[in-house]
């Protein structure tokens, strides 16, 4: 598996993105500028977290103009496998890859601690190494993963079996406790919690390596996906 | 020239944290009267051009930029000034 970590000015766990693909998953993974145009040759692109252009206007609403996004929009319509994390996942929605839209947490608070919660569905490129309904702990560490989406839209992503990860103690406020959910396709993902954060046992758990061993098994077509 | 007065709101189904607490804020304050709270953000821009073309323009760069419109509702006015 080939990956491309994208960095825009102001990510800050793109280097984290990178270990957690290259030392720890073992494959290849390159850093790419927010300002390229060209995305060939990868099976994965990564958005990492982080405050891209400062977060200014809106989370992500700065880098969803970034040249690099008219590639990614054609990286993903291609089918190609995309991963939003934090502010990458902010990107995500803005840019409309995703659906629905992320508002600030209820309490105001930046929250910055390990969260419970539950696999909804195992049966994606991204979630197929958990078993069904388990329960993982991974870092949040937002202030604006208060997830919304208007009553239609949010009753066509449970139709579509598109919510990935849900809280267990929903910490910010987040509609049908959506801590992270795919596309239509089921290619692209955006996560608030940080999988990459919790992938040596240093950093106190090893619960997001499934996302990366899901990947690629995914990329290597050893796992039927249902989407 | 026209100048734009933007303003941009939570749609009415968004529960918006921020405007929660400052009217709770008030209530504490003693100015049980306060019903409501929006909080918004509020943009001027100044365009050259005709009038009906600088308002489609200007609701262009609404939909797609200063607003999102998952959640953020948008309104706004022209008026005309002099450089």
């Amino acid at each position: 598996m080939k990956a491309a970590v994208l960095t825009f000015p102001g990510s800050n766990c793109d280097a984290d993105l990178l270990w957690a693909v290259q030392e720890i998953a073992g494959q290849e993974a390159a850093l790419v500028s927010a300002n390229t145009e060209d995305l060939t040759g990868f099976d994965l692109v990564l958005v990492p977290g982080g405050f891209s252009y400062g977060d200014y206007l809106r989370s992500g609403a700065i880098a969803k103009f970034a040249p690099v996004m008219g590639a990614l929009k054609t990286f993903a319509a291609n089918g190609g496998y995309v991963l939003g994390i934090c502010n990458g996942f902010q990107i995500l929605t803005e840019a409309g890859l995703l659906p629905g839209a992320l508002q600030v947490n209820t309490s105001l608070e930046f929250i910055c601690e390990p969260e419970p919660l539950i696999v909804a569905n195992h049966q994606t490129a991204f979630s197929n190494q958990y078993a069904a309904g388990q329960t993982i702990s991974l870092p949040i560490a937002h202030g604006e993963g208060n997830y919304y989406a208007d009553p239609e839209t949010l009753a066509s992503i449970e139709a579509h079996q598109q919510v990935v990860f849900r809280y267990a103690e929903n910490p910010n406020g987040s509609l049908n406790d959506i801590a992270g959910l795919t596309n239509e396709a089921g290619n692209v993902l955006g996560m608030m919690p940080h999988p990459e954060r919790a992938v040596e046992a240093l950093l106190g758990g090893t619960d997001g390596l499934g996302v990366f061993e899901s990947l690629i098994a995914a990329t290597k077509g050893a796992v039927h996906v249902a989407n | 020239m026209y100048k734009a007065k933007i303003f941009v709101n939570y749609k009415q189904s968004v529960l918006d944290p921020k405007a929660e607490v400052i009217k709770h804020t008030l209530h504490r304050l003693g100015q049980d009267n306060v019903q409501d709270v929006t909080v918004g953000k509020y943009f001027e821009v100044l365009l050259e051009g005709a009038h009906d073309a600088v308002a489609a323009q200007v609701d262009t760069l609404c939909d797609q930029m200063l607003a999102n419109v998952n959640m953020e509702s948008y309104r706004f006015t022209l008026e005309e000034v002099s450089q």
